[in-house]
């Protein structure tokens, strides 16, 4: 069974660890907050202008002057600070955020990205995402690995506008867990039932697997 | 010194067709509701925008375009608003997509009297197109220009006759840069007090940036995502 968005969140968070600042974009990147393991301290960014972000508010308790990247009403914690725009991408520019989890609609074998604009028909805007993937120290991406008709988002060569430029370290798909090398994806965990002959089919982009390629696990 | 108004209309009177005006806010928090609202009575048009986001269809700066006043807008991200979408796809509005970062920065490079500046963002896509490079330690950066607006309107949370400004949780984002930014910086407050009230320690936006300031009404502060959890 090809791995849901929960349990693609699921995966993500595993990857984090002690001490980092992360930033969590919209979409399933979000849900990744939902399962910071146990004894892993980590401080989220919202580029809005929050370190430190807290859960949704009670019912009852939503304050409008207090909100995340994807204007959601949520909380502060306490530790918690408040900043500008300018500030957010400066911290963000500099390299003190550790980790960016983004969804994106195409990554290139080389680690490109395009997750903003379908030109002709959807014109949205890059939001935060540009900054982001040029500074980020750590992108790993979570994204589904084939579109709704069937066709590889893992490609050769991004055919959608580009968002940045080889930056995409590791995507999690519902299929599985890549690394983005030198030579292309390389296949390091298939999701529970999925064979690695169906992870090659689709997937269009140059792809080694693992020596020690295994299952997910959670 | 006065740099107090009645309202949105006298704060707004001297804005004509064809200004270029920064808007503060993110999504619709801590957006300055009285002055949109007085610029769509006005019905000025041909304005050039320079805001985050373009609010959604029935608020925010998506009451303007509803109104048809906007020529260009400048802003990071414009989904959530169906008309906007429209207008893009019709050739009807100018658009101009910058990155989130780049277009805070260009803010703050006005107010600080930074003309200019390297950045990352955008190198290699089309964000890049037409702009000047400069490259140091192997690494191309794009020459990004500070803003040059005719106006700034921002919503501050409280601010003192002379124009201290301070704001509140994330409704900050955009605003005490653009405060810094404008030619005119007009600004709408919550709550107007006597200087000396604010303590000058947890001033944002010192008053030297502001020319006019009032105290707004009837602030609706529209949540555009409400989520909530459930009480245990």
């Amino acid at each position: 069974m090809a791995l849901n968005k929960e349990q693609i969140a699921q995966r993500i968070a595993k990857e984090l660890q002690d001490g980092y600042y992360v930033n969590l974009g919209i979409g399933i990147p979000t849900m990744v907050a939902n399962y910071i393991p146990d004894g892993i301290n980590v401080v989220l960014q919202s580029e809005n202008g929050l370190l430190g972000m807290g859960p949704f508010p009670f019912e009852g308790d939503e304050d409008a002057d207090l909100i995340n990247a994807g204007k959601q009403t949520i909380t502060t914690l306490p530790g918690s600070a408040i900043f500008d725009s300018a500030m957010s991408f400066g911290m963000i520019r500099s390299g003190r955020v550790d980790l960016t989890v983004l969804g994106a609609m195409e990554v290139a074998e080389n680690g490109d990205i395009a997750n903003w604009k379908i030109p002709g028909k959807m014109v949205k805007g890059m939001g935060g995402a540009m900054d982001l993937v040029a500074a980020a120290k750590n992108i790993i991406v979570a994204m589904q690995h084939t579109d709704k008709a069937g066709n590889s988002k893992l490609l050769p060569k991004c055919s959608l506008p580009i968002t940045g430029l080889r930056c995409v370290k590791k995507i999690v798909s519902d299929l599985g867990v890549f690394d983005v090398a030198a030579g292309g994806f390389v296949l390091r965990e298939y999701a529970p039932g999925v064979t690695v002959e169906e992870i090659k089919a689709k997937t269009a982009g140059k792809l080694t697997i693992a020596a020690d390629v295994k299952e997910i696990s959670f | 010194m006065n740099k107090v108004v009645a309202n949105a209309e006298e704060a707004i009177k001297d804005i004509e067709s064809g200004a270029t005006i920064m808007f503060g806010g993110f999504g619709l928090c801590g957006i300055p509701e009285n002055c949109i609202q007085a610029i769509v009575k006005k019905g000025i048009n041909n304005l050039t925008c320079i805001s985050n986001n373009a609010g959604v269809d029935d608020f925010g700066i998506g009451l303007m375009l509803q109104k048809r006043q906007l020529k260009k807008m400048i802003a990071s991200y414009v989904g959530e608003n169906a008309e906007f979408e429209r207008q893009l796809l019709s050739g009807e509005l100018e658009v101009d997509l910058v990155p989130q970062g780049t277009l805070a920065t260009r803010c703050m490079i006005a107010g600080y009297g930074i003309p200019f500046v390297p950045l990352l963002a955008g190198v290699g896509t089309e964000v890049a197109e037409g702009k000047e490079t400069v490259t140091r330690n192997g690494k191309q950066y794009l020459i990004e220009e500070a803003f040059d607006a005719d106006f700034a309107i921002v919503k501050a949370w409280k601010g003192d006759k002379l124009g201290n400004l301070i704001f509140r949780d994330t409704a900050r984002n955009f605003n005490p840069l653009m405060a810094m930014a404008g030619k005119i910086t007009i600004a709408e407050v919550e709550e107007l007090v006597e200087p000396g009230t604010l303590d000058p320690n947890t001033i944002h936006t010192p008053g030297i940036y502001v020319n006019r300031i009032f105290q707004g009404v009837t602030y609706e502060k529209r949540i555009e995502q409400r989520t909530t959890r459930k009480r245990n």
